[in-house]
């Protein structure tokens, strides 16, 4: 058996590592974005799991448009970190967690979700930017294997929320037939509403942020009922990433405990959110 | 619910499959501008590296020109185009402002200001 101890909903905006990596983080710009961070990374870090898993999705990085995977999982030992046009994000390469991934995989598979399977990965900002807003000073190594699923967000139509949540409660009960390990993580990635192309680029939309802050905790079915179409009016045509929280969520218990919220604009184009549930306290 | 052609509210640019099948051909060279190598290849002749990878002259206009609103109308998806934007030192913000007709400084000033709320 393996328990669940914490899901965190975080943004992955680029510009986010790109602070952390050029020292930023005081600048005014950037100071209200991590002091949001800190009480969520002072109760994590006295939390570490024995494995993450980390729900993201790739941005022309690590799969190409040949093939689109609407799910997929990483069974590698490890991933690395991507050259996405300018170089590597100078932070650890991931260790991975195969044989635990291997058990996912097949449960899942199970369970009816036909996730694709990566034997080898590199995992770009969408990946690394939740581990270091986790994890500010990770030195030689991030603080225990992960496993990535990743989603597609980006390539119309990606999963309905109400799939993404189901896959999530399909993975909370895969983890908890696992002997391998104790405890696990949780990351759901991306958001929140931001819009990169066209002429409602910079779109933002804090009412429906907070709205999705407040149901993610307590009401997730809520945010199952909006259609893909809903998402990308509401929170822009890039604030659809806000379905993998969805299925960070489907994978916690149904009550949970919210240890912290935090809300910023922007960064960069991007209203950025985060949300850090106990999953060991409903 | 928007119309089942044209998915997304006006102003927006969904990544459906047709836009995929119009934009391939550029975006496969795009995605390939990852390798470091392949970046000195493009710099050292862009058309050249287009007709490789069988652009359209209506796609080669574009990269050339650097004709960001082109791009995203021949099938670019964002997270492509932004490779070359890289490759020549513009951000995210520049783009934006492109888009929606601002400055650089305008368009980053509006995010500042609390994003886009009205569009």
């Amino acid at each position: 058996m393996s328990e669940v101890i914490w899901g965190l909903g975080t943004s992955h905006v680029p510009s986010i590592g790109a602070a952390m990596d050029r020292g930023l983080v005081a600048d005014p710009l950037w100071a209200p974005l991590f002091e949001g961070y800190a009480p969520a990374r002072e109760w994590l870090a006295g939390r570490n799991p024995d494995v993450a898993i980390l729900i993201y999705n790739d941005h022309a990085n690590g799969v190409d448009l040949d093939i689109t995977p609407t799910f997929g999982i990483g069974t590698a030992d490890h991933y690395r970190v991507a050259d996405e046009g300018f170089g590597r994000r100078r932070v650890p390469d991931v260790v991975g967690a195969p044989e635990m991934a291997f058990h996912l995989v097949q449960n899942l598979i199970d369970e009816g979700f036909d996730l694709t399977v990566f034997s080898e990965l590199d995992v770009d900002h969408g990946f690394t930017v939740p581990l270091s807003v986790w994890t500010p000073d990770p030195g030689e190594a991030w603080p225990c294997p992960v496993i990535p699923v990743m989603v597609n967000v980006i390539r119309y139509p990606q999963p309905s929320a109400a799939r993404c949540y189901a896959l999530g409660q399909a993975l909370g009960r895969a983890i908890a037939s696992y002997d391998g390990v104790g405890t696990v993580g949780v990351l759901g990635t991306g958001g929140m509403s931001h819009q990169l192309a066209g002429a409602r680029a910079g779109f933002v939309n804090p009412e429906f942020d907070h709205m999705f802050l407040d149901a993610v905790a307590r009401d997730p079915e809520k945010l199952t009922a909006l259609h893909r179409d809903d998402y990308i009016r509401l929170a822009g045509s890039e604030g659809i990433e806000l379905i993998m929280w969805l299925v960070m969520r489907g994978a916690l218990n149904p009550t949970v405990r919210t240890v912290h919220t935090a809300y910023h604009v922007p960064a960069s184009n991007t209203a950025a959110g985060l949300a850090l549930f106990d999953n060991r306290a409903g | 619910m928007p119309d089942d052609t044209v998915p997304g509210p006006a102003g927006t640019y969904v990544f459906d499959g047709p836009a995929g099948r119009r934009g391939q051909t550029m975006n496969r060279m795009f995605s390939s501008l990852r390798d470091e190598h392949a970046r000195a290849e493009f710099r050292a002749g862009e058309a050249a590296y287009c007709a490789r990878f069988g652009l359209s002259e209506a796609h080669t206009a574009a990269v050339l020109d650097r004709d960001w609103q082109a791009m995203l109308d021949l099938g670019g998806s964002i997270f492509y185009i932004y490779k070359l934007a890289m490759m020549d030192g513009l951000s995210m913000q520049y783009l934006g402002g492109v888009f929606t007709g601002m400055s650089e400084a305008e368009f980053t000033a509006a995010m500042r200001a609390g994003g886009r709320r009205d569009v």
